[in-house]
């Protein structure tokens, strides 16, 4: 079943409190040179039958409606998972 | 004898504290169950705290999509009475009833204390009881307790009054940094209206101080002593009153 993957990540001008907390705990553990991080979603959806535009379009708008919400956040990519074996 | 519906979603943790204010303040409190498409004839309706749906995805994200919202939102846009406390107050954003959003405290933590809010505006359906500039205390408890929004929406709550309550100074305790500011809410908002006042949401519990004996700890007057929560629900029938 084809998969698809959704990234969602808040946007830049909003504050990561869960970001700046994993930046602040890589240092301790001994991962200098790394100066911020953050945090963002990613959903994998199956798809009955096969991804086409009109496909990846609904997801989008999933995507939009649910997965994320505007005021915060933004979907940064919906794309078709490569097969895996 | 007006009726105030209060809304139990999966994970609501209030609507009990929330149907007993109503019933305090001299309404009849109807429970209203996510599940159903009807409001059953109520005057006015409150989204109580809690962690909705487990607070899944977003906190409130998943409420907004309950059969019975889509009744609050008619009811809202019609000029009904409806107020979201804390995890209420997020379903109202997610369902952009209110403007802006919240995301987790600033300092990372669950915080719960008393907290001093002032009130703003009395200009709205829930707060005719109160007078504009007045400091109450009521008990504040969340973890996604941030508000923001962007800088042009500010700007328009700001110019139109409709940030209803503020976070002011006056706690007992909290993080090092937060004093006042109990999340690192922008402009320290702590709750904000629509545009025609009838819509209220806002992070502290005022149903949690209705009752001398089991409300917050208020400096000076006495421990559990307040029950500055309950012009909310007295504030509400006043606005029902002056409507009919």
């Amino acid at each position: 079943m084809p998969r698809v993957i959704v990234d969602v990540m808040l946007k830049p001008e909003i504050l990561d409190p869960q970001g700046k907390a994993v930046a602040g705990a890589l240092p301790r553990l001994g991962f200098d040179g790394i100066s911020s991080v953050r945090q963002g979603k990613r959903f994998e959806l199956e798809v009955d039958g096969t991804v086409d535009e009109a496909k990846l379009a609904e997801v989008r708008s999933a995507a939009e409606t649910l997965l994320s919400n505007p005021v915060i956040e933004d979907v940064v990519s919906v794309r078709v998972a490569e097969e895996t074996a | 004898m007006p009726k105030i519906g209060v809304v139990t979603f999966p994970g609501t943790l209030d609507d009990r504290d929330a149907l007993r204010a109503v019933k305090l303040a001299g309404a009849e409190p109807v429970a209203l169950w996510h599940n159903e498409d009807d409001l059953h004839g109520v005057d006015a309706i409150i989204l109580p705290g809690g962690f909705s749906y487990g607070d899944y995805l977003r906190a409130g994200a998943i409420s907004r999509f309950a059969p019975v919202m889509e009744r609050v939102v008619d009811a809202a846009k019609g000029g009904m009475p409806v107020l979201g406390i804390c995890n209420g107050f997020q379903i109202l954003t997610e369902t952009h009833l209110l403007p802006g959003s919240m995301i987790k405290n600033a300092h990372r933590t669950f915080i719960c204390r008393d907290q001093p809010l002032r009130v703003e505006t009395s200009r709205t359906a829930w707060t005719t009881d109160y007078t504009d500039g007045e400091v109450i205390r009521i008990p504040l408890k969340n973890q996604d307790g941030q508000y923001v929004a962007d800088q042009r929406t500010l700007d328009m709550l700001e110019a139109e009054n409709r940030v209803v309550f503020r976070y002011v100074e006056g706690a007992t305790h909290g993080p090092a940094g937060f004093e006042e500011n109990p999340n690192g809410s922008v402009n320290a908002i702590a709750g904000i209206t629509n545009e025609w006042g009838n819509v209220v949401g806002l992070m502290p519990h005022p149903e949690h101080a209705v009752e001398a004996g089991f409300g917050p700890d208020m400096p000076g007057e006495g421990t559990r002593s307040g029950t500055d929560g309950a012009r909310f629900f007295s504030s509400v029938l006043t606005s029902l009153v002056a409507a009919n």
